[in-house]
């Protein structure tokens, strides 16, 4: 089973996350599998950033421990990950700013100097020696180099050659002698996998305002505004962007903001109005570690409990919490579909690790996601009432301009025609209508199958994980032949399925981003037992050897 | 008037409240504009939180009862997912200057095409009387019992000249026929306007005397002429006894944001087309 570890390392502004990206595409046209992270503390230049490529046989969405090939752009890489390497890695430095280190020297900034190159391309220069080192053909390295680095396309080519040509010998030629087909796989970060499913979904308006880790579907969605028919605003704040959402949705768009949860807090207000208002607005909510600014650059699965009652009043929402980025393109298309459907506002809850994690991804194993589609074509009707009643609490959506109705929405308690009341009736009655639509919803998520199953599905031990921390629970599963259980839709809790999967499991343990265990304490409301909870929340995602280990004791 | 034009809800406005007038105002011109051929439900009212919010209760047309403050930043998304509505705010002072006063001077930066109109009594009155951003400073309210005089009131026709508002006007409750034609032309103009309309509050701050006295529209001014603007806007800051200028005191064209910053449109067959050619350059 192959299964390899790159890590590449230097400080802010030296092109890590662009490198590792690269090193992680030439691994994916080669048919593997690859998973990303990237490591960075929140500041411009300098600092030390690093990103780990994990590359294999097999869909990984998680770093194992161990290094085989650590690329030092500078001298604190090799510090920091020295102790990390394998005996038999490969190591490539900088020989210009690295002095008398293990493993093979390439005259970074020298060869730029010499090429007349911004010192941003020595990570080129390193890629091109990396190539060497694992015995990929030079061909094959400018193909794929032509296409990541577009902007100074010859200068780059030479040198990357430069530093290919620096390695003597290949030094992990095993590296490539795995089964290799390209086939059709795609590299895609998790933002980048909301942001096409919800397009796939037919969104139209994308407003949000930046904020790490969700501000990588603001960039990606503004890139291919124009192509994807998507009108993106960057507003003042993300008050503003919440209502711009309620506005857009109102005058008929599909329309949806992302934030992490400081951000989230200031559209907690809009959130409630837009669920008053039974507007379908969707949120991705991006979590990092920390109340208030927290960290800004770590990971963490803390906001679970706040999305699900975040927003004053009652009302009914969607959540759905994807673990990869298939799973991402997937839930941002069903939480856009059926926030219209049920005309209710939803959430998709993601972290720092999905966010921002780099995953291969084959296309063609995508669910055809169906565009949400809910507005009513009102034809010439003698009176059209916004928030009529009806069985299942859903009234019908029209738009203004739609045929010549009036549309009254409105954010406070309201009469079934729009207008506020505050009559006993009127207030319980607008309560009911929207509470109609829980038993719906709650059969739409049963419909998803919102509970996978990984590993062995009679082990006795399960595993109860959510979010990024799935990939990692399933490769654990199978490697400790037990059983990994992940919720894909949060709320409205699929309960009953949650329960089957874990079945009579003796021990159940969840695996969480966080110190309270906040998944097992919805699963033990629901009348689930959880055994055990293991918590981190330093930022940093499990390692897959480190989750083995802390499960041995208790596996064993 | 089409008597249709006002819902069955009770109308709970204090008796004298400057409000009506603004309700009648608006609807004259609303009358006009289905008159001259726009389809009545192309037209939409987004209100914010306050006495005029209920505005949107009485008015029977497309409303948006929004929140406190956040009327703009919802008209804003209205008009970008439909640039072909016309987009009116009724807004309150304590709303708009207050709380939502972000919104109201990135609108003015952005030149999105909705119009304003500032329901500004100067107090806040559905709370009970406590000061807003444009009170007078020997104003006392219920929160501020010993004043503000150190504490002046914006002077908000002064930040929208500031912001890069392209039309900016000043109604006045008791001058009818003026406050509608304002709004009409506010309505009319392309881009952003505003009109900050003075009314009473009868309950916690009427003003009529004040306002009757020292009200006037400027001869011969050119609304074109920026400089121009600036004075007229400085001869009252809203707290001392100065002339106060009614009418339109600033007026430009500038392209509008959603001519700037809204895409084409896309079925949804070609949203999933685009999705599918994106994933296949990315392989």
């Amino acid at each position: 089973m192959a299964d390899y570890s790159i890590l590449i390392g230097g400080k802010a502004g030296d092109g890590v996350n662009r490198a590792g990206q690269v090193i992680a595409k030439i691994f994916t046209r080669l048919g593997f599998f690859s998973y990303m992270y990237y490591d960075y503390p929140s500041l411009i230049r300098g600092g030390h950033n690093y990103a780990v490529v994990r590359v294999a046989d097999h869909p990984v969405g998680g770093c194992r421990e161990g290094i085989d090939v650590l690329l030092a752009l500078d001298s604190t890489t090799l510090r920091r990950h020295k102790t990390f390497v394998r005996n038999d890695a490969v190591i490539l430095y900088n020989s210009d700013l690295v002095h008398d280190a293990e493993g093979t020297a390439i005259p970074l900034l020298s060869i730029i100097t010499e090429e007349e190159g911004s010192p941003v391309m020595a990570n080129t220069c390193l890629i091109g020696a990396f190539c060497k080192s694992i015995g990929l053909e030079w061909n094959f390295v400018e193909e794929v180099l032509r296409l990541e680095l577009p902007h100074e396309v010859e200068k780059n080519l030479r040198i990357a050659r430069r530093g290919y040509g620096a390695v003597p010998v290949e030094m992990r030629p095993e590296f490539l002698h795995l089964a290799q087909k390209g086939g059709d796989k795609i590299l895609l970060t998790g933002n980048e996998a909301i942001a096409l499913g919800m397009v796939a979904a037919g969104l139209d308006g994308y407003v949000a305002y930046p904020m790490s880790p969700a501000t990588g579907i603001l960039h990606y969605m503004a890139e291919i505004a124009e192509e994807a028919g998507v009108t993106v605003i960057h507003p003042e704040s993300e008050i503003a962007a919440m209502n711009m959402v309620a506005g857009m949705v109102y005058g008929g768009f599909r329309a949806a903001t992302g934030t992490a949860g400081g951000g989230f807090n200031l559209m907690v207000e809009g959130l409630s109005m837009a669920a008053m208002a039974e507007l379908p607005v969707t949120v991705v909510l991006a979590q990092r570690i920390g109340p208030s600014t927290g960290t800004p650059t770590y990971t963490a699965q803390e906001d679970l409990n706040y999305a699900i009652y975040a927003g004053n009043g009652e009302f009914p929402r969607f959540i759905f919490a994807p673990g990869d980025a298939g799973q991402a393109y997937e839930c941002a298309g069903h939480a856009l579909r059926l926030s219209w459907k049920y005309q209710v506002p939803s959430l998709i809850l993601t972290d720092k690790t999905l966010a921002e994690g780099t995953y291969t991804v084959e296309p063609s194993t995508l669910p055809e996601l169906i565009p949400a589609q809910a507005i009513t074509r009102i034809g010439p009707v003698e009176e059209y009432r916004r928030y009529s009643d009806s069985e299942d609490g859903i009234s019908p959506y029209a738009i203004p301009g739609d045929g010549s109705v009036t549309i009254k929405v409105n954010s406070k308690t309201h009469r079934p025609d729009g207008i506020s009341t505050d009559t006993p009736e009127g207030i319980a009655g607008c309560i009911d209508k929207q509470m109609r639509k829980l038993p719906a919803m709650r059969q739409e998520v049963s419909d998803l199958r919102p509970v996978i199953i990984y590993g062995n599905p009679d082990a006795e031990i399960c595993l109860l994980c959510w979010g990024s921390n799935a990939p990692l629970c399933r490769e654990v599963a199978g490697r400790l032949g037990i059983k990994a259980v992940q919720p894909l839709v949060m709320w409205p809790f699929p309960a009953g399925e949650v329960s089957d999967a874990v079945g009579d499991s003796w021990m159940v343990i969840s695996v969480e981003d966080n110190y309270a265990g906040q998944l097992a304490d919805l699963a033990r409301h629901h009348g689930i037992r959880v055994d055990l909870h293991i918590p981190k929340y330093d930022g940093r995602p499990h390692s897959i050897d480190g989750l083995v280990e802390l499960l041995w004791g208790v596996v064993a | 008037m089409n008597p249709s034009f006002i819902t069955d809800a009770q109308n709970t406005w204090c008796l004298g409240c400057g409000n009506f007038a603004l309700q009648h105002a608006i609807k004259d011109v609303i009358f006009g504009l289905i008159k001259d051929g726009t389809p009545r439900e192309s037209i939409v009212l987004v209100a914010g939180i306050g006495c005029h919010g209920k505005i949107a209760d009485y008015l029977n047309i497309s409303t948006f009862y929004s929140l406190h403050g956040r009327a703009i930043a919802v008209a804003t998304g209205i008009k970008l997912a439909n640039p072909d509505l016309t987009v009116i705010c009724s807004v309150g002072d304590g709303d708009t200057y207050a709380e939502g006063l972000a919104h109201l001077i990135f609108a003015a930066k952005r030149n999105i095409d909705i119009t304003v109109i500032v329901h500004n009594n100067r107090v806040y009155g559905l709370t009970k009387g406590q000061y807003t951003p444009t009170s007078p400073g020997k104003y006392h309210g219920k929160s501020t019992p010993r004043g503000i005089s150190d504490d002046p009131p914006f002077n908000p026709v002064e930040i929208l000249l500031c912001s890069g508002c392209g039309f900016i006007a000043r109604g006045y409750t008791r001058r009818q026929e003026e406050l509608t034609g304002l709004i009409h032309d506010a309505i009319v103009h392309r881009g952003f306007s505003v009109v900050d309309t003075l009314q009473i509050c009868a309950s916690f701050l009427d003003m009529t005397d004040m306002y009757n006295e020292r009200v006037y529209v400027p001869d011969g001014h050119n609304p074109e002429d920026f400089a121009a603007a600036c004075m007229i806007a400085r001869e009252w800051d809203y707290d001392s006894d100065g002339p106060i200028a009614l009418g339109t005191i600033y007026r430009k064209n500038i392209p509008t944001y959603e001519s700037r910053f809204r895409v084409p449109q896309k079925s949804d067959v070609e949203k999933a087309r685009s999705v599918d050619k994106i994933m296949r350059e990315r392989s």
